[in-house]
Parts: structure tokens; C-alpha cells; sequence
């Protein structure tokens, strides 16, 4: 297969179990290149687990995950990640620069320090996400806003193909959002294929053109346009959470 | 005077001091790594864990040559952390509950092992029990060379796989999604750890060498926030603490030397906990009294000119009684009134009523536009 057409990633049968319960039940998932695609669904669902074992973070029970066609070890130069901004001690003793160039370790392998280059992409992507003032500040005196964006610039400097955002729109300011977002705009623009672990349901329409529903299992995936239907939340969430069908939009409940 | 050049024509004094100063600054930096890692208590199992080491080494040897008794503590402090890891993998007990068991079931097996040995006549030459609480006194120069090269080692290695440390500390699944094998760096880093503490042992003691480990980088935190600069600091304060200890207990006839390091870094802890800037109990405490001040001012402040307000002019004066009622804390609305007078904020006019000056409401007024009450 030319490597122009494969997608960005593929998921087949994935399963995982903590102890004897499935988190995740036989997901089949297709992500084509160069979209922004939220992966949705109630507490529970899996949609961190998802990721996580995408990344080779737990060990799923059954399944395969093609990145770019190729398993992830061979692909780890061209995945970036944003994890959950609670994941890690805010009271570790390191700057905020030093944080953002830990994204460059990888391209660096063992041993090496981050040189003089890898400053400078450390500095432009901290200038991207509005945080080029504080590059020496301790990262315990940040705001929510300001971590998830050091973590954001983190991922920028790995200079990834994909990426995978653990909940980035959690508990920001509207400023940090509005980064996020024209960041993730800038991403598509540049090719690059984002996925995103999102909350919100208002917002999806407008923020990404495709969309995963996850309960367990794969509800549906696709374009937004044509699964983000009341229908299909509906079986996601299993009816019992209320939302504005007119978040929807009027387009997509035609389409279906 | 006298005791420094002590230190370099006395062997025994210069022996001693060396071998706590290198103790103290591996134990010191790695330290900090365990204590950033909140594994605090890895330190503690480790030494612990090594005592039976010591005791089989002996056994197995017959021999009092250091290399074999440390070579019998390393191997044992770190199957100790693998039956640790194992524990804690196997079962559902967590990783606090796990060491402190491993440690004592490993501590005990090593006391019986120890009172078997003193018995044998050898053994009470060979001196075992001094890995118990430590004699910095019975350091030999070939003892100092061991624990320099393994010392030198332990701080090379950190030097190289600095990078992979820190993000093991700081973020072990982000280093596992970028391709580093995570677990092989815990592993090492826990070595070098096993490293730190077993060159103690002769001179702090398996009972008290978790203190070298977690005190230092303790202490070194409450300075810095830097890793490196915590780092450095934890090796200073190890040694600081490790060489001050061992010299008193070399004064001492039969002084343990572990329990007077223990103290002499202790020292160092509640200095630090107290007097660092920042994070340091006196330094909050003392910028929680400014803030505190800072307000009850403002607010005293923003009485008189909200009860200026009612009149026509900004400078109509008020009674000290009725700022008191409009206070939370009326007993001290009198002494904030006096601090708002030195800064010319406030006056009292003749009949002792107070009101304030021009420079008072600009700022009363300046006040109320950050809050965004005034336009």
C-alpha cells in the first residue's frame, strides 16, 4: 500500500480487561489522515483507556493498532501525546522550558542533552501557545490553564504526525481554550491527525470534523456530519443524560 | 586550627571524614531522585534488607574484606526491592505496605543470622555489628578507595542518564510513549540507589541509612526549585551532615557514628524546613502576617472613604467608633489606623476624629478601580 493512502491509525479487535471486566470490547477504529477527531462518551466508557493502550501504556488483552500502517514501536518518532494535566506532581522542581523540552527526548534517544536546536523549537512552541513569558517559571506557580498549555507545547516539539490529547479542554480558562483550538486548527492545516479525548458535547460540531462514540465498545465513528446524530448519542450514553438535541445541529439530523 | 590540620596528618580523622564525605554526597543526590519519586521508604527497605546480606557474605566467606561484605549487601538490598516489586505486582497489597513487610521480615531474618555469627569467635573480630548503627572510626583507607570508585560510579551514571531521571520523576508514561524503555531506568536508577546506601552502611548502619537517603534531598527541596540545584544541595547537605556526624562520634569513645549523622542532618532539615525562602515555615508565615496587614489597611481604608461618601466632602472626618463597627476585627482597627497615619494615608483632626488625606482617597479610589467597582 503506498504510504501516501494509509490511515493514520488503525485499531482491530481491541480488547481490555481490568481483572475479569472488559474496559474495552473488540474496538475496530479507522482514523484517517489529517482530521481532528474527538473520541466521546460517558464516564467509564474507555475513552482514556483507548488511548492508553494505543500508546503501549497498558497491555490490551487482544487486538492490534496500526500507526500509519506500521505497529507503534516503529512509529513512536511520529506520535505525539498529551496526557491528563493531573497525571504529574505540579510540584516538581523543573522550569517551564525544561518541561516543554522533554518533548524533544524522544528525538533525542538515549543519553544526549537537548542542544541548542532543540531550545529553539522548545521557545517557538511556547510562543505558540502564549506561554514564551513564563519559560523560566516554576511550574507549581501555573494556573490550570497555563499546565495544560506547557503540556500542549510539550507535545509540539515532538513534532508528531499524530497526536493524542488526553482531555485538554479539562477545567481551562476560555483563553487556554481558544488556544487549543486555533493550535488544533493550525495542526490540520499542516496535515497532521489529532485525536482528542473531548467532554463537552456542545462544542463538538465546531471544534472537530470527526468523531468517535464510545461505551465499551465503538458505537460509531466517522464524520461528524453524519454520526454525531441524537440517535447514536443516545445508544453512547444510554438515554439517561439529557443534552440540547440543537447542539447537534439541524444539517447532521437531515443528513441521517 | 589544630583539628583541620588534624584531618590530613591524623589517618584515622582523615579516613573517617572522607568516607562520610563521599556517603553523604551519593547518598544525598540519589536521594533526591527517591524522594522526588515519593519512594522515601525504597531507602528504608533497601538498608534493611541488606543486614542478612552482610551476615551470609561473612558466612559464605569467612572473610572481613569489605568488597565481599558490601557485594553480599548490594545483592541483598536489591532482592529485597525485586521481592518488593514483586509483591506489589502479584498481589493486591500496595507498594507502603509491601516494603514495610519485605523490611522487617528481611531485618529480622538478618538479626537472627547476626546473633548466630557473633557467636563464632572470627566474627566478633571481623566487627559485624557495626553495620547495625554504624562506626565511622573502624574506616579503613582501603574501605575509603571501595566506596570512591563505587561512589564515582553511582554519580557518573546519574550524570549520563540524567535526562531519562527526570522524566522517569517527573513523567514515566510520557518517557514510555516517547520509546524509552521506562522500566529498565527504574531499574537502574533503583541500582544506583542500592549503590548510595550500601557504601554507608559500615559507617551510618543499615537502621539509620534511609535518613542519609531521604534528609538531604528533604532539606535540598526547600531551597530550590530546580532539580539540579536540589541535586547539588542534598550531596553538600549529605555530606555537611555525614562528616559532622562521624567526627563527633569519633570523639565519643563507642559512639555510634549513624545516630549522631542522623542528628547532625536532622539539624539541617528543620533549618531548612524554617528559614528557606518560600516554602520555608517562617518565611509563609511571615508573608501570611504582611498580607494580612496589607488588607485589614485596605479595608480600613475603603471604610473611611465609603463613610465619606455620605457627606460633602471627601475629607469629612469620622469617630475611631464607628470604623470599629463596619471591622471584623474591631480591637485592631486603632493600630491600623496608626501604620495607615505613618504612610499619610489618614489624619485626625483636632477632635480626634479620623478622615483622610487627598493621597488616601486617590489610593482608596485606586483600590476600588483594580476591583472594578469604580469606573
Amino acid at each position: 500500500m503506498e504510504s501516501s493512502g494509509v490511515n493514520a491509525l488503525e485499531v482491530r479487535d481491541l480488547t481490555v480487561a481490568y481483572r475479569d471486566k472488559p474496559v474495552l470490547w473488540d474496538i475496530d477504529l479507522t482514523v484517517p489522515k489529517g482530521v481532528l477527531m474527538a473520541i466521546i462518551g460517558p464516564n467509564g466508557a474507555g475513552k482514556t483507556t483507548l488511548i492508553r493502550s494505543v500508546l503501549s501504556l497498558l497491555k490490551p488483552a487482544a487486538g492490534q493498532v496500526r500507526i500509519f500502517g506500521k505497529p507503534y514501536d516503529d512509529q513512536r518518532q511520529s506520535v505525539g501525546y498529551v496526557p491528563q494535566r493531573g497525571s504529574v506532581d505540579w510540584d516538581f522542581p523543573t522550569s517551564v522550558l525544561d518541561v516543554v523540552l522533554m518533548g524533544r527526548y524522544g528525538n533525542l534517544g538515549w543519553i544526549k542533552r537537548p542542544g541548542m536546536n532543540d531550545h529553539q523549537l522548545a521557545m517557538d512552541a511556547l510562543k505558540k501557545v502564549a506561554m514564551d513569558e513564563f519559560t523560566s517559571r516554576q511550574i507549581s506557580q501555573l494556573s490550570g490553564g497555563q499546565q495544560q498549555r506547557v503540556f500542549l507545547a510539550r507535545a509540539l516539539v515532538q513534532q508528531a504526525s499524530l497526536y493524542f490529547m488526553d482531555e485538554p479542554f479539562q477545567g481551562v480558562d476560555a483563553k487556554t481554550e481558544r488556544t487549543i483550538i486555533a493550535l488544533l486548527k493550525e495542526l490540520r492545516a499542516a496535515g497532521k491527525t489529532v485525536v482528542v479525548v473531548h467532554h463537552d458535547l456542545q462544542t463538538v460540531p465546531d471544534y472537530f470534523d470527526w468523531v468517535t462514540l464510545l461505551n465499551v465498545r465503538c458505537v460509531t465513528s466517522g464524520p461528524v456530519k453524519e454520526v454525531f446524530t441524537e440517535q447514536n448519542l443516545r445508544i453512547a450514553y444510554g438515554g439517561r443524560v439529557a443534552f440540547k438535541s440543537e447542539a447537534i445541529g439541524s444539517e447532521t439530523n437531515q443528513v441521517t | 586550627m589544630e583539628f583541620i590540620t588534624s584531618i590530613f596528618t591524623d589517618y584515622t580523622l582523615r579516613s573517617v571524614v572522607f568516607g562520610s564525605a563521599i556517603l553523604g554526597i551519593v547518598s544525598g543526590a540519589l536521594g533526591s531522585f527517591a524522594v522526588l519519586r515519593r519512594q522515601s521508604l525504597l531507602g528504608d527497605a533497601i538498608s534493611h534488607t541488606a543486614l542478612p546480606g552482610v551476615a551470609i557474605a561473612f558466612l559464605l566467606t569467612g572473610s572481613r574484606q569489605p568488597l565481599w561484605l558490601l557485594l553480599g549487601a548490594a545483592l541483598a538490598g536489591w532482592m529485597g526491592t525485586l521481592i518488593v516489586m514483586v509483591v506489589i505486582g502479584k498481589s493486591r497489597i500496595k507498594q507502603d505496605s509491601a516494603l514495610g513487610m519485605v523490611l522487617a521480615v528481611l531485618f529480622g531474618f538478618g538479626m537472627v543470622l547476626m546473633s548466630y555469627v557473633q557467636r563464632t569467635p572470627e566474627a566478633s573480630k571481623a566487627g559485624l555489628d557495626k553495620f547495625l548503627f554504624g562506626q565511622a572510626s573502624t574506616l579503613m583507607t582501603e574501605d575509603i578507595y571501595i566506596m570512591g570508585v563505587l561512589g564515582s560510579i553511582a554519580l557518573i551514571l546519574m550524570l549520563l542518564f540524567w535526562k531519562e531521571f527526570k522524566i522517569l520523576s517527573f513523567d514515566r508514561e510520557f518517557g514510555t510513549s516517547m520509546g524509552f524503555k521506562m522500566r529498565l531506568v527504574d531499574i537502574l536508577l533503583t541500582t544506583l540507589l542500592v549503590i548510595a546506601i550500601v557504601i554507608g552502611l559500615q559507617t551510618v548502619g543499615v537502621v539509620l541509612m534511609s535518613a542519609m537517603v531521604v534528609a538531604p534531598a528533604a532539606a535540598a527541596r526547600q531551597w530550590t526549585d530546580r532539580l539540579g540545584v536540589m541535586v547539588l544541595l542534598a550531596a553538600l547537605f549529605g555530606a555537611l551532615g555525614g562528616v559532622s556526624g562521624a567526627i563527633l562520634s569519633s570523639m565519643t569513645h563507642k559512639l555510634p557514628t549513624g545516630p549522631t549523622a542522623v542528628l547532625c542532618i536532622s539539624t539541617i532539615v528543620i533549618i531548612s524546613l524554617l528559614f528557606a525562602p518560600n516554602r520555608g515555615l517562617i518565611y509563609r508565615q511571615l508573608s501570611y502576617l504582611r498580607r494580612r496587614r496589607a488588607l485589614a489597611m485596605n479595608s480600613v481604608l475603603l471604610d473611611l472613604f465609603e463613610l465619606a461618601q455620605h457627606h460633602k466632602r471627601a475629607e469629612h472626618p469620622h469617630p475611631l467608633n464607628t470604623l470599629k463597627s463596619m471591622s471584623d476585627r474591631p480591637e485592631r482597627v486603632e493600630r491600623t489606623l496608626l501604620e495607615l497615619y505613618d504612610r499619610g494615608l489618614v489624619d485626625k483632626n483636632t477632635d480626634g476624629l479620623w478622615y483622610l488625606t487627598s493621597e488616601g482617597q486617590s489610593h482608596a479610589k485606586k483600590q476600588l478601580g483594580e476591583i472594578g467597582v469604580m469606573s
